[in-house]
C-alpha cells in the first residue's frame, strides 16, 4: 500500500441515505480496506435523476450544479450505485451543453466519478475481498451500471473471492427489473408485471440471496418477492463484499 | 378495435389481462430476441457493420436532397415516376388517382408501415378499391380487422388457436369448411386463397425497405415471397416509402440489409430480397406496366438537424420492441398508434403531438436495452427524455406529477433542510414499519404498494449516523 492514502468522496445516493445506511457503511469499509480515506460531503442529497427523467430539466441542472460544487476538488468520487454514477458520468455533461464553464466542470466531475465495484477493481486493482458468506446467491445486472458504465464482470470477480459463497447465474440477468425510478409509481401495473418475470427467474435459480448494485432495483425486487411470499433475501452487493451481511436483509424486520 | 394513445394505461391494463396476448408475446423473446443474439454472436464484426450502416444513414441524412433527386432521376430514366407527397392526405390521394387510372377494383399489398401511417387501406376501400394484404401476418389482421401490433410481425399478438378460429370463420364462406389447426396447414390455406387474388389485382402496392439512388431501385425484403407476386403480376406497381429510406448505392443497400435481417429475425439475410427498377421492359418476361414511387415526407424533412433527426436512421427492424420490457408486458396495440415499442414512444409524438402521445415516452423504464440493440444506434431513451421535457415545460405532464417533482426538488436543492426533513421522515417511517420491516400498504405510496411491499427504512439516515460518529 502506498504511503499516501487516496481520498475518496462518497456519494451516498439518496436511497442508501434514507432507506439502507448499511450499504453506505459497507461501501466505506470496502474503500477503507482498500487503503482509501473516505469523506462524505455534507451538501449532497440526490443526483437529480428523478427530475431529469421527469423532464424537469431546470431542477436537474440546479441539483447537478450543487453536486458538482459539493464534490469539487476530490480525486475520486464513488457511489454504491451504477444509476447515480451513470447520471453523473453521462448525463451531467449533457445538461450543460452550451455552457462552456459548467460543461468543463461537469466533464471533470464525470471523469472522477465511479461506481463502487468498478472503482475497487478497475481503479484500485482489488481482485479479492476478505469476506465470508455462507450460502447461494444470484446476481442481477442493474441496467444503468451495465449499459452506461459496463459494470458486469467487476462485482462477479469480487464475489468470487468471498469465502463460502456459491454464486449461481441468473437467467435474463441483463433484463430490466421494472423499477425505472418514477416509472414504478407512474405505471405500477406494468412495473409489477415486469418485476414478476424477474422474480420468476430469481426463484428458478434456487438461490437463497439476490444481490445487485442498485438499491432502487433491489427494493423493487425485494418488495415483489416478499409480496409473492418467496423467502429470498435481498441485499446490496456491497454488504456481502464488506462482510456486513449479518443484519436484516432488505424489507426484513430487525 | 380502436385503441387511442391517450388511453395507454387502460389499453395496457386490458392487454395484461388477456391470456392469449400473454401467450403470444412470450414467443417474441424466443423467436426474435433469442435469434438475434445468436446471429450477432455468429458475426464477430457485427459492431463494425453496425457502425458502417449508421455512417451510411448519417451521410444520407446530411445530403438528403441530393440523393432524393438522384433517385428520382434514375427512376425516370428507367421509365418510372416519383410522386412527392408532403402529407398523408396527398399520398393517399396520389395512390387513389393512380389506382383509378387503371380502373382498379382490387389491389394486392405487401407489408408497409407507411401505408399504416397514412391509413391507406380504409381510404382505398371507402373509394371502391379493395386492398388485399398478402403478407401472412397482415392477411391475418386484415381478417381480424385489427392494426398491426409489431412492425415486422403484425400479427405477433395472435396465438395459433386464434388464427385457426379466424381462418375457419372467414374461409368457410369460400367453401373451406374444415378447421385447420397446424401451422403449415394454415400457411398453405392462406397461400391458396391469395393465389388467384394476385392474378386478379390491377395494382400491387408495396413498401420499401430501401430506395437506391444509384439505380433508382426500390428494395423489399420478405420471407414469404408475397412481395414479388404483389409487385410483378399487376398492371401497376406502386411503391409507398418515406423519404429517409434512400441510400446512395447498391453496396450501401447491402450493408444495411446485413444488419437489418440479423437485428430483425436473426437471419443472415431475408429469404427474399427484391430489387425493382422501373416498369417491365420490352424483353422482360414479367413485371408491371407502370412503376410509381410515392415519396412521403409527413414532417420528416423538418426533423433533420433536430434532436429527432436521429430517428430517421431507423430501418424498422423491430429489435427495440423485441427487447423492451414494457412492450413485452403490454404488446403493441396498447401504444395506440402506428409505431409501437421504443421507436414508437420516440417517434409517435412527432406525428400525433405530445398531448395525445404523452404516455408513450413516459412509459419506459429507461433500461437502455433498445439503444443497446438498435442497429442504427438511435439514442431512444434520450429522445423519450426530450419528449418528457417538452411535456413538462408545456404542462402536459399531469399537475400532481409536476408538483411532486418540484416539491421534492425544492428539498433536494437545500441540503441542510433536506437532511433535517429526511431524519424526521425516515425516523417516523422506521417507527411505523418496525416489527415487520416493510409495508404492505402506506398512504401516498399506493403506486408502489399495489404490487409489492415497501421496505421500511432502517431509521437513522446514513448522513445522520455518519455525522454523529465521525464528526
Amino acid at each position: 500500500m502506498s504511503a499516501e492514502p487516496k481520498t475518496v468522496a462518497l456519494f451516498v445516493t439518496c436511497l442508501v441515505d434514507l432507506f439502507r445506511p448499511s450499504v453506505g457503511f459497507a461501501a466505506v469499509k470496502l474503500l477503507e480496506d482498500a487503503g482509501c480515506r473516505v469523506v462524505v460531503p455534507a451538501a449532497q442529497t440526490c443526483c437529480g435523476q428523478p427530475a431529469y427523467n421527469s423532464g424537469d430539466r431546470g431542477d436537474a441542472i440546479a441539483i447537478a450544479r450543487q453536486v458538482i460544487e459539493a464534490f469539487a476538488g476530490f480525486t475520486y468520487v464513488v457511489a454504491p450505485s451504477g444509476s447515480c454514477a451513470g447520471m453523473i458520468r453521462h448525463h451531467y455533461p449533457a445538461l450543460f451543453a452550451g455552457d462552456d464553464e459548467m460543461k468543463s466542470r461537469a466533464d471533470d466531475l464525470a471523469s472522477r466519478t465511479h461506481e463502487l465495484t468498478s472503482f475497487l477493481t478497475d481503479v484500485l486493482g482489488v481482485n479479492a475481498v476478505a469476506a465470508q458468506f455462507d450460502g447461494t446467491a444470484t446476481y442481477h445486472d442493474a441496467c444503468s451500471g451495465l449499459r452506461e458504465l459496463s459494470v458486469k464482470d467487476q462485482p462477479r470477480r469480487l464475489l468470487a473471492s468471498v469465502a463460502g459463497l456459491d454464486l449461481v447465474p441468473l437467467p435474463n440477468a441483463e433484463t430490466c427489473c421494472g423499477f425505472g425510478g418514477t416509472f414504478c409509481v407512474k405505471y405500477p401495473e406494468i412495473s409489477t408485471d415486469i418485476v414478476s418475470r424477474k422474480t420468476a427467474d430469481i426463484v428458478a435459480t434456487g438461490a437463497g440471496t439476490l444481490l445487485a448494485g442498485d438499491l432502487g432495483c433491489l427494493m423493487n425486487m425485494a418488495g415483489r418477492l416478499q409480496r409473492e411470499g418467496h423467502d429470498v433475501k435481498v441485499r446490496h452487493v456491497a454488504e456481502v463484499l464488506a462482510g456486513m451481511a449479518d443484519g436484516p436483509a432488505i424489507g426484513e424486520p430487525a | 378495435m380502436n385503441f387511442q394513445p391517450l388511453d395507454f394505461k387502460a389499453n395496457a391494463r386490458k392487454a395484461m389481462a388477456d391470456p392469449n396476448l400473454r401467450e403470444a408475446l412470450s414467443r417474441v423473446q424466443t423467436n426474435f430476441s433469442g435469434r438475434r443474439a445468436e446471429a450477432v454472436a455468429r458475426l464477430p464484426e457485427f459492431d463494425q457493420l453496425r457502425h458502417d450502416a449508421r455512417a451510411i444513414k448519417d451521410h444520407v441524412l446530411a445530403h438528403l436532397d441530393v440523393y432524393l433527386e438522384r433517385f428520382e432521376q434514375k427512376v425516370v430514366e428507367a421509365g418510372g415516376h416519383v410522386h412527392w407527397c408532403r402529407t398523408p392526405r396527398e399520398a393517399r390521394e396520389t395512390i387513389l388517382s393512380l389506382c383509378r387510372k387503371v380502373e382498379a377494383k382490387t389491389c394486392t399489398k405487401g407489408k408497409s408501415m407507411i401505408a399504416e401511417e397514412i391509413a391507406l387501406n380504409p381510404f382505398l376501400a371507402a373509394n371502391g378499391v379493395q386492398p388485399i394484404e398478402t403478407d401472412l401476418g397482415e392477411y391475418i389482421i386484415q381478417l381480424a380487422d385489427e392494426p398491426p401490433s409489431h412492425i415486422i410481425g403484425p400479427a405477433v399478438h395472435k396465438t395459433k388457436a386464434q388464427i385457426s378460429d379466424l381462418f375457419h370463420e372467414h374461409h368457410a364462406k369460400l367453401g373451406r369448411t374444415q378447421r385447420i389447426t397446424d401451422e403449415q396447414g394454415l400457411v398453405n390455406e392462406a397461400r391458396e386463397i391469395l393465389r388467384q387474388k394476385y392474378f386478379d389485382a390491377d395494382v400491387g402496392i408495396t413498401g420499401a425497405n430501401l430506395l437506391v439512388a444509384e439505380t433508382g431501385s426500390s428494395v423489399i425484403v420478405t420471407n414469404e415471397g408475397n412481395g414479388d407476386l404483389t409487385q410483378t403480376l399487376p398492371k401497376m406497381h406502386i411503391v409507398i416509402a418515406s423519404l429517409e429510406k434512400v441510400v446512395p448505392t447498391l453496396e450501401d443497400a447491402c450493408t444495411i440489409l446485413r444488419v437489418l435481417a440479423r437485428s430483425a429475425t436473426g437471419q443472415e439475410f431475408s429469404v427474399y430480397t427484391t430489387f425493382s427498377t422501373g416498369p417491365r421492359r420490352p424483353d422482360d418476361v414479367d413485371g408491371p406496366g407502370e412503376y410509381h414511387v410515392v415519396l412521403l415526407d409527413n414532417g420528416r424533412s423538418a426533423m433533420v438537424g433536430t434532436v429527432l433527426g436521429e430517428l430517421l436512421r431507423c430501418i424498422r427492424c423491430g429489435a427495440c420492441m423485441n427487447h423492451c420490457p414494457v412492450y413485452q408486458s403490454v404488446g403493441g396495440h396498447a401504444y395506440g398508434w402506428v409505431y409501437p415499442g421504443p421507436i414508437g414512444a420516440a417517434l409517435d409524438p412527432h406525428f400525433i403531438g405530445i398531448e395525445a402521445g404523452q404516455h408513450l415516452p413516459q412509459a419506459s423504464t429507461f433500461c437502455g436495452r433498445c439503444e443497446e440493440v438498435c442497429p442504427m444506434q438511435i439514442p431512444l431513451p434520450a429522445i423519450m427524455r426530450h419528449w418528457r421535457e417538452q411535456s413538462f415545460s408545456a404542462r402536459v405532464t399531469p399537475p400532481l406529477q409536476r408538483y411532486a417533482i418540484r416539491l421534492w426538488a425544492m428539498a433536494a436543492r437545500r441540503p441542510a433542510l433536506y437532511r433535517l426533513g429526511a431524519r424526521l421522515a425516515m425516523g417516523a417511517l422506521a417507527l411505523a414499519g418496525r416489527g415487520r420491516g416493510r409495508f404492505a400498504r402506506l398512504p401516498l405510496a399506493g403506486g408502489w404498494t399495489a404490487g409489492r411491499d415497501l421496505p421500511a427504512p432502517a431509521g437513522r439516515t446514513f448522513q445522520d449516523q455518519w455525522r454523529g460518529a465521525r464528526e
